[in-house]
Parts: C-alpha cells; sequence; structure tokens
C-alpha cells in the first residue's frame, strides 16, 4: 500500500508541476470570463450607440405616439416630399428616415392603407432588430387606432385580455416554469460535455504516463519494486487526482474572476443574454435563472458527478493504460484508441439527441445503465431528477465493470510493459491474457 | 558455503514458445555467478523471474532458504539491460523515488545517496534532468540507485555498457568491492573477459535449457586438454620437434613471443607428468616459454554452444 502511496505521489507531482499544466490550468479561466466579458462588452456597446432617426410625417398621426427610446431617438419634420426628406437626412447624417405619405382622406383614414405606405429608408441597411421594433412600434399605433376607428374600446379589449404563464409543478411538489427545462437541458449538456471532455483529457494524460515509462525503459526497474498493478493503480488514481485538482482550481477561478471582473466592470455576466431588455427585465431573468439553477438537483448532481466521474475515469483509465502498454508510440495508440473512444462519443450523441426530449424515454434510460456510457447520460439525465435508487444502480453496474475491466487491462498491462518492437494485433492482446 | 538463491527446475512458456526448460541453479553466497548465454537463450526471463515480474509456470525458487516472495524484494537490486530514467525528472528527485520504492525511508535515502554522489563526484547532477546528461552519466546514476539499498543480492545485465574504460573500472571496482562487503553478486553478459575477471561460479543456459553450471576454475580443469604452450630456443627446429614427438603428442603453435623460437602446442597422455615433459624438453633445448593451456571462458562457452547443434 505504502508503494501505491509512493505512485500516486509522484505520478501527482510530476503532473501538476508541469509548466504546461500550470499554464492550462491558470490561462484557462482567464481565457473563458475574459471571452465572456468581451462579448458583453460587445453587446452592450453595440447596443448603446443610440440611433437617432429622423421622421417625415406628412399625416401627422405619429408625432405624440411614437415615443423616443433609449436606443432609439426620433425627430419629426413635416411637409416634406421624399425627394426633400432624403436630402434632409443626409445632411443630418442619421442612422435612416422614416416617410410617411400624406393621408388622402383626412376624415376617414384608412389604416390597412397607410400602413402600407410608411417606408425606412436608409443609407446602411438596418439590422433586424431595429427594424423589428420600429414596425412593432407602428403596428401597436396603427392598431390601436383601426380599433378605435371601427368602434372597439381600447380599455374593454384590454381589460378582456387574457395572459397565461403555465404553472408547472412536479410530483415532488416543486414548481417549474418553461425556463426551468431550458435550464436543464444546458445543465445536462454541459455536464455531459464536461465528463466526456475530462475521461477523454485525463485517460489520454494515463495513457501518456504509461508510454513514458515504457519508451524510457525505466519501467522494469519499477516493476522489479512494485506490482504491475500496483503501478497501474496508483497512475489512475494520481490522475484522477490531478483532474480533481484541475476542475478546484477553476472552480475557485472562474468563481473569484468573475466576481472580480463584474465588481470592477460593472457587468454582469447574466446580461450577456438580454441586452435589449430593460433592467427590471433583466434583474427578473437573471432572478429567474437563478431560481430555475436552484431548482435542479443541485447536490445530487454535485456528488453524481463526483461518483461518475471517478468511476468513469478509472474504467477508461485502466483501458487507456492498457493501451499505452501495448504500443510503443502514441502513433501505434491511436489504432486502439478509436474502439476505445466509440462508446463515449456514442454515449455524448444519443445524450444529446434524446435526454431533453424524453430524459426518462427507453434510450436514455438503457444507455444510462450501460457502464461504457452511463457516466455521461447519467449525468445528461440528473438535472431532470432521476430516482436516487436508478443512480446506485447504474452507478454499481459502473464500479462492477471497472473492476472486470481493471483485472483485464492489468494483464496486458503487466505483459504489454515489458514488450518492445511489433505493435501488437488485437489477436497479440488476447494471447497476453493467457500469459 | 550455502546459497543465497537456489532455483529449482523452473520453466515458463510464452504461449507455445518455452523460454526456460526445467532449469536449476544454485547461487552460492557472496559469489559474483556469471550467466551467460547466447542472446534469445532464456538469460533475461530468468533473471525477471528473480525479480518477480514473471511468475515461473512450473518450479520454485529459494531466497536464503525461503520461498521468493514480494518481502525479498528489497533485498535485491536490478540493473536491466534496457535501461532508462524518467527523462524530465530530476536526478536527485527520481534517485529518491525510486529509493523509497526499495523501502528505505527518505532520509536514509538522502543519506546514502549523498555518499554515493560524493563517491562518483557527481553532486552537482542533483538538480538536473536526466535529458541534460550524457548515457554514461545517466548510467552512473543507474548504477547509484540499483546498489543504494544495500542489497544482498545484486543483479547486473550488462554493466559495463555505455561506459568508456576508465568508467568501466571504477564500476568494476565498486562490484568487487560490493561482493566483498559480503553480496551476492549475479552478473549476466557477453562480454567475456569480464567473465574471467569477476566471476567465480557461472551458469551457461543455451535455447531454454541450461546447459552447464558450477564453479569457474572446476569448469575449465574439466575442459583442459593437459596441454602446454611450449617455447623453445634452439637452432635446428625440425630435429628437436621430431625428437618431441616421437615421445609426446605435439602440434605448431604460434603466440606472441619477442624471438624466433620453435612454438609447440604439447598435449599430454594420462600417464605423463608436465615435469616429465619439461625436464625432457630442458635437455634438449633452452626452454623460455612453458605454460598450461587453460579454456577460457570464452573457449568454453563456444564450445558448449557448438557442442549443443
Amino acid at each position: 500500500m505504502n508503494h501505491t502511496r509512493l505512485i500516486i505521489a509522484r505520478e501527482y507531482l510530476t503532473q501538476v508541476k508541469n509548466k504546461k499544466f500550470l499554464l492550462i490550468t491558470l490561462l484557462i479561466p482567464f481565457l473563458f470570463v475574459g471571452l465572456g466579458l468581451f462579448l458583453s462588452f460587445l453587446s452592450n456597446t453595440n447596443s448603446d450607440s443610440t440611433k437617432n432617426i429622423t421622421v417625415v410625417d406628412n399625416s401627422g398621426i405619429f408625432e405624440n405616439s411614437l415615443l423616443s427610446s433609449d436606443t432609439v431617438i426620433f425627430s419629426f419634420l413635416e411637409d416634406l416630399d421624399e425627394g426633400e426628406a432624403k436630402l434632409i437626412s443626409k445632411e443630418r447624417n442619421d442612422d435612416g428616415l422614416i416617410f410617411i405619405p400624406p393621408l388622402r382622406d383626412a376624415k376617414n383614414i384608412n389604416y390597412v392603407e397607410l400602413s402600407k405606405s410608411i417606408k425606412f429608408i436608409s443609407e446602411e441597411a438596418p439590422t433586424i432588430t431595429m427594424v423589428n421594433s420600429i414596425e412593432t412600434k407602428f403596428e401597436e399605433i396603427l392598431t390601436n387606432l383601426n380599433f378605435v376607428s371601427v368602434g372597439l374600446d381600447m380599455s374593454t379589449i384590454e381589460e378582456s385580455k387574457i395572459y397565461l404563464s403555465i404553472l408547472q409543478e412536479s410530483f415532488e411538489g416543486e414548481e417549474t416554469t418553461k425556463l426551468d427545462s431550458g435550464v436543464k437541458v444546458l445543465f445536462g449538456l454541459i455536464l455531459g460535455l464536461l465528463l466526456y471532455m475530462f475521461v477523454f483529457i485525463y485517460g489520454s494524460m494515463i495513457l501518456r504516463s504509461v508510454l513514458e515509462e515504457k519508451t524510457s525503459r525505466i519501467i522494469e526497474i519499477i516493476i522489479s519494486s512494485v506490482k504491475p498493478n500496483q503501478l497501474m493503480m496508483g497512475k489512475i488514481i494520481g490522475t484522477s487526482l490531478v483532474a480533481f485538482t484541475q476542475i478546484l482550481i477553476w472552480t475557485i477561478l472562474v468563481f473569484v474572476i468573475s466576481t472580480l471582473a463584474s465588481s470592477l466592470l460593472g457587468v454582469s455576466t447574466s446580461e450577456l443574454n438580454s441586452v435589449d431588455l430593460n433592467d427590471t427585465q433583466v434583474n427578473s431573468l437573471f432572478q429567474s435563472s437563478l431560481n430555475a439553477i436552484f431548482n435542479l438537483p443541485l447536490l445530487n448532481i454535485l456528488i453524481a458527478f463526483v461518483f461518475f466521474f471517478i468511476s468513469g475515469l478509472f474504467l477508461y483509465g485502466s483501458l487507456f493504460a492498457a493501451v499505452g502498454a501495448a504500443v510503443d508510440s502514441e502513433t501505434d495508440a491511436n489504432q486502439f484508441m478509436l474502439p476505445l473512444s466509440m462508446p463515449l462519443i456514442i454515449g455524448l450523441y444519443a445524450g444529446m439527441l434524446t435526454v431533453s426530449e424524453d430524459p426518462s424515454g427507453t434510450i436514455p434510460t438503457i444507455f444510462s445503465h450501460i457502464p461504457f456510457t452511463s457516466p455521461i447520460v447519467m449525468m445528461m439525465r440528473i438535472p431532470y431528477g432521476v430516482p436516487i435508487y436508478e443512480q446506485l444502480i447504474s452507478l454499481s453496474i459502473l464500479i462492477a465493470t471497472f473492476f472486470a475491466i481493471v483485472w483485464f487491462a492489468a494483464k496486458i498491462y503487466r505483459v504489454g510493459i515489458l514488450m518492445y518492437g511489433q505493435k501488437p494485433s488485437y489477436k497479440d492482446l488476447y494471447k497476453w491474457l493467457k500469459y | 558455503m550455502s546459497n543465497l538463491l537456489s532455483i529449482h527446475s523452473v520453466s515458463k512458456h510464452f504461449g507455445d514458445y518455452k523460454a526456460l526448460n526445467d532449469v536449476s541453479v544454485d547461487i552460492p553466497k557472496g559469489s559474483i555467478f556469471g550467466l551467460l548465454g547466447p542472446n534469445g537463450a532464456g538469460k533475461t526471463t530468468l533473471i525477471r523471474i528473480i525479480n518477480q515480474i514473471s511468475i515461473p509456470d512450473t518450479g520454485k525458487v529459494l531466497f536464503d532458504g525461503e520461498t521468493l516472495s514480494q518481502k525479498h524484494i528489497i533485498n535485491i537490486g536490478y540493473l536491466p539491460e534496457e535501461r532508462g530514467l524518467y527523462k524530465s525528472m530530476k536526478v536527485g528527485e527520481q534517485a529518491l523515488y525510486l529509493a523509497q520504492l526499495k523501502g528505505m525511508s527518505r532520509t536514509d535515502a538522502k543519506k546514502q545517496l549523498k555518499y554515493w554522489f560524493d563517491k562518483f563526484e557527481i553532486g552537482e547532477w542533483w538538480d538536473k534532468k536526466i535529458v541534460e546528461l550524457s548515457k554514461g552519466m545517466a548510467q552512473k546514476v543507474q548504477f547509484i540507485v540499483t546498489v543504494l539499498h544495500k542489497p544482498s543480492l545484486l543483479i547486473f545485465d550488462e554493466p559495463f555498457s555505455g561506459f568508456d574504460p576508465i568508467n568501466a573500472n571504477i564500476i568494476k571496482d565498486e562490484i568487487l568491492k560490493l561482493r566483498n562487503d559480503g553480496s551476492t553478486v549475479i552478473f549476466s553478459t557477453h562480454r567475456m573477459e569480464s567473465v574471467e575477471e569477476l566471476c567465480d561460479h557461472i551458469a551457461l543456459i543455451h535455447k531454454s535449457n541450461k546447459v552447464l553450471d558450477g564453479n569457474l576454475n572446476d569448469i575449465k580443469r574439466q575442459y583442459k586438454t593437459n596441454t602446454f604452450e611450449v617455447g623453445l630456443v634452439c637452432n635446428e627446429h625440425r630435429v628437436i620437434k621430431q625428437l618431441i614427438s616421437s615421445k609426446f603428442n605435439s602440434v605448431d603453435a604460434s603466440f606472441r613471443s619477442l624471438g624466433n623460437e620453435l612454438k609447440l602446442n604439447i598435449t599430454l597422455e594420462p600417464n605423463q607428468t608436465s615435469n616429465e615433459l619439461l625436464n625432457f624438453l630442458s635437455s634438449n633445448a633452452e626452454v623460455n616459454h612453458f605454460m598450461e593451456v587453460v579454456p577460457s571462458a570464452n573457449d568454453i562457452f563456444i564450445q558448449t554452444v557448438n557442442n549443443q547443434k
């Protein structure tokens, strides 16, 4: 046991002290937060610039009802024809011109006809959002006027309108909203992807570490002191600890940096997706996103992530270690990497395609119990709520498979690390199992 | 003399290939034991079995009278033929790591390492990485790591490869010193002159079988043919030669010498003694060279291997 501890310590320390590890660990959070801030900065400056728009209203209807906002300032002119209006607008160098022709019959206004005669003229093509917002404004004004003209009372219409936001609730009595489902989809995806990435990255790390000992030929000295199984397990555990260290540092860094950055720059990362909304809307969306996140089974997610990540990494790590032992170089490893990574990729795609539609459907349920795909698919399902007993069953299958696989991997590892020369075939690997 | 290591009818298969076939070897305590054999004979397999890297299919190995087990690992130091160290790890750090794997405490390992590093005058390498060292330098570190935990059994597989003659000598002296301090040494090599120089026991493995083993001098005695190499200073080579061949079996010989002597290899019959020969020669010519031809380890090696074919 003492030996395993030494191996774990060495594995951990050499990888953590590696300059590349430090660089990646420290840089990635900055990169992410930096990218986020940059994006939100971009969209903020973009929307901060107010658009000046000249409105030539020959009808005289809109001057009082078309109101300027933070983003669009309307300035009104009257009694100009289109040519004159264009000249003035160009001279003012503003962002666009809305031209409304004079009314044909001021007493009996045809609003439908009027709506069709409104023109937007600009040098550069306007953004869709701006056109949409202008259209909405005119639509609202014209609809209201039209209602009045056909004898409908606006206040009655307003009063009799029904607004609905359906109340969603789970069997446990927790209220859910549409936003909740969105957050679940997102969380599931992020968790599945993270697991996929981490298993892959750290699995390859184990492979490289095994290969390093083999190519530097130190392996024979090491296994004259420790059992190959001890060495392999030490490597897998050591690398898993490295993974946890990295994830922990990332979590802390992202938290610290984003808190610092948002308090320094006054930019909230939540504004990222809601720049068009005003402050109260931003706050309420932010609030409800937070609520949605807190509605998730967060503790369950955290614990499940730790367990499924460890078991998944152990399972794949031992396979990657066996591959590292069997081959002489990283290029040779590719041949065996493909069949190993297939289940991971299948799990990822199966999860992405099926979980959001029906998280407890047949396919997601099956894939979340097959040990090679279960870490990913189960993590995608858990945000929607998966009964604990089902998680435990899946985890037990995963762990049992790990023990079976580690036996098999250790055999290949034991023989492989001392074999040099030819790239082994699958037949050779099978033979090694019997040595 | 008791045996530190007894190997009893050990066999090992790899698939259909038989790497060792019923091999038994006894390695006496305090000996330098030469494990010889052509390439692919099964030496490395045997060494790996002693190191418990491989497990024999049948047979058993006794270490100092006990069945070989995990606990004996700390009593064995192994320098494999294919050797290397972690390339990007610092010399001191990995020496400490390897020493701890052999059961040394960190402080003890540090102390011992300091002693050896000072002895080899390589103290300034402590913080260097292996990639920064030459091959010979790395070999020195490797040697230190092998002997550091004062094992009672040392196994060296081609220990001199990669060393220049000066450093090879330093290592050779250290090996002798370790033996004199009580260690037993298994020494596997193709370089017969170092076998001659160092080994007192040998075993020869050929095609998975042990074909010869024992005390090197006993083996030599067994292989010697009672032949003497002689050099005679005389004027009439032909007359003398005829005279000699009338009484002894003699053939022309050649060896390096300063003069123009008559050079012969004379083989004695069982009833003849070397004194008879010497007296006979000295009464007929001036003897300036008289030496028993003792087969070298090299001769024995080649002869035995060829006989097996």
